[in-house]
């Protein structure tokens, strides 16, 4: 098969494209092995807390880092995430998937190796260039290399097949938060808190896991279908034609969605980046260090489980209306959690927040196959590497409203616990402005449809013609 | 699960399947202990 990505041994795309009784199911295992180790991001918060107290160790000292100034760490790595994805998609299209999950296992395993460096000296930028730039570089092209190779070893179920990559990132921290606070626990003494060898430890362990997933990974052969696949019926909001990649971005509907996208997840992030420590300062004595890191394990269960439920669902309800029930769904939720911080109800705010946690999951895993009902599935992958950066607009937008509101408040004597009330009075205003959004997407213009030599050439015939 | 009866072996899958599911399920089990601590 000739996929234009020529030599490169072992890890060319010629060399993992299936043969004969390849079974599709062993594809998902590979991409869990990737996605299960950079959803460590989302259990990153579990360091912030003891990253404050690298030298007061009991306590802050006024040399130890603030949480407004650890905030910028998963920023950062939200932001390169977007930017790689956007970056690297064709070249993990080219290049294909075995390629690009080995160099994100080299990424990932050297931003935790860095970091650690820059906790044993205790300096902060090391951990932006490692965690943030290198760790961030490492989840754009870990990200989008399965979950392109899944839909298409998937096509009569794009939604779930979606869902089941996805979901192996919003599962990462099941085994991260756990995993990091019980090395901190073991590497940490009366005048020390193991922070540095927590990151070691995780960065050999993580590389090993995804170079396994890159040794185990096919692409199936072109033109494969499954046994017994039927194209689905006639649908309006499910196109039969495919859109170039840099054409996608002339259309209305990729910033629609893109914008969409964006909001569900600035609402999202804003607060789980957070979650750690917001739960604690909501409900003190109520919620301790230990619980707070089984409501972020709690919060990835159901980030992990929406992912799945959700763009499931979206296959038999549609994606467009699949979204509108995010951000309805999630006005009302978001509206609620600070009734429940006034009624000191950890029940019902654990509740709210995991509803919450479900559909910013759902949103990722459902985008997927929104682009390629939009765009078709030529470049799906390609696209959703450039849609990607809403992703990373957002890991800007939501830690800073969070942290910033947080600050601003408590200067000006508002109660820790009341403290996030107005934050999410503005995501549930946001999540109005994505409904909006999402009402307007309509079927792409045939214009920006690939005629039938376009569609029949190989990705970088198709770049000539663009460029022509 | 089609045209596995002369590549993919049963024993695969289930080496594959198992070496991400065994930390997921462990991950998972430490989450819900986790989680009793929260309602405590």
């Amino acid at each position: 098969m000739d996929t234009g990505s020529g030599g490169g041994g072992w890890f060319s795309r010629s060399r993992t494209v299936a043969k004969p009784g390849f079974s599709r199911w062993m594809v998902p295992p590979a991409a869990l092995c990737v996605h299960l180790c950079i959803g460590q991001a989302y259990a990153f918060s579990v360091f912030n807390l003891p990253m404050t107290k690298l030298i007061g160790i009991s306590e802050s000292a006024p040399d130890d880092w603030k949480l407004t100034e650890l905030g910028w760490i998963f920023s950062l790595a939200i932001f390169f995430l977007g930017v790689s994805s956007a970056v690297f998609g064709r070249w993990v299209e080219e290049g294909g998937p075995r390629k690009a999950m080995f160099t994100a296992a080299c990424c990932w395993a050297a931003g935790f190796l860095i970091s650690a460096f820059g906790v044993s000296i205790h300096n902060l930028w090391l951990i932006y260039l490692g965690y943030g730039v290198l760790g961030g570089i490492a989840l754009g092209i870990g990200y989008i290399s399965p979950v392109s190779t899944l839909i298409k070893w998937f096509p009569d179920r794009p939604g779930m097949a979606t869902g089941m990559a996805i979901m192996g990132f919003g599962g990462g921290a099941f085994i991260a938060a756990p995993l990091s606070v019980w090395l901190m626990r073991k590497f940490t003494t009366e005048t020390h808190i193991g922070v540095m060898e927590t990151f070691v430890v995780l960065g050999i362990v993580y590389f090993i896991f995804m170079v396994v997933g890159s040794i185990i990974v096919r692409v199936p052969p072109a033109d494969w279908k499954p046994d017994g696949y039927v194209a689905p019926k006639e649908n309006k909001l499910i196109s039969k034609n495919d859109v170039f990649v840099y054409d996608a971005l002339k259309t209305p509907q990729f910033w629609l969605i893109w914008w969409v996208l964006c909001l569900n997840v600035t609402a999202g992030i804003g607060v789980l980046g957070q979650a750690s420590a917001m739960s604690q300062e909501m409900f003190p004595g109520l919620i301790t260090p230990v619980a707070a890191a089984g409501l972020v394990g709690l919060m990835s269960l159901f980030n992990m489980g929406g992912r799945f439920a959700w763009a499931t669902t979206s296959d038999y309800i549609g994606r467009k209306n699949t979204y509108f029930v995010f951000m309805v769904l999630g006005f009302i939720l978001y509206c609620l959690v600070p009734l429940t911080g006034a009624a000191g109800s950890v029940a019902g705010f654990v509740l709210c927040f995991l509803i919450i946690i479900s559909m910013y999951g759902g949103g990722f895993s459902t985008v997927p196959a929104y682009l390629r009902d939009m765009f078709g599935t030529r470049y799906v992958g390609a696209i959703h590497g450039l849609l990607l950066t809403a992703w990373s607009a957002a890991g800007i937008f939501g830690p800073v409203i969070v942290n910033y509101l947080r600050e601003y408040n408590v200067t000006h004597g508002v109660p820790k616990a009341d403290a996030y009330n107005n934050t999410m009075y503005i995501m549930a205003g946001l999540l109005v402005i994505g409904f909006i959004c999402n009402f307007f997407v309509k079927p792409v213009d045939s214009r920006f449809h690939m005629k039938e030599g376009e569609a029949g050439a190989g990705l970088g015939a198709a770049g000539q013609a663009a460029k022509a | 699960m089609e045209n596995n009866q002369n590549g993919t072996t049963t024993l695969q899958l289930v080496l594959a399947w198992g070496f991400v599911g065994i930390p997921l399920v462990l991950g998972v089990l430490q989450t819900l202990v986790n989680a009793m601590k929260l309602f405590q």
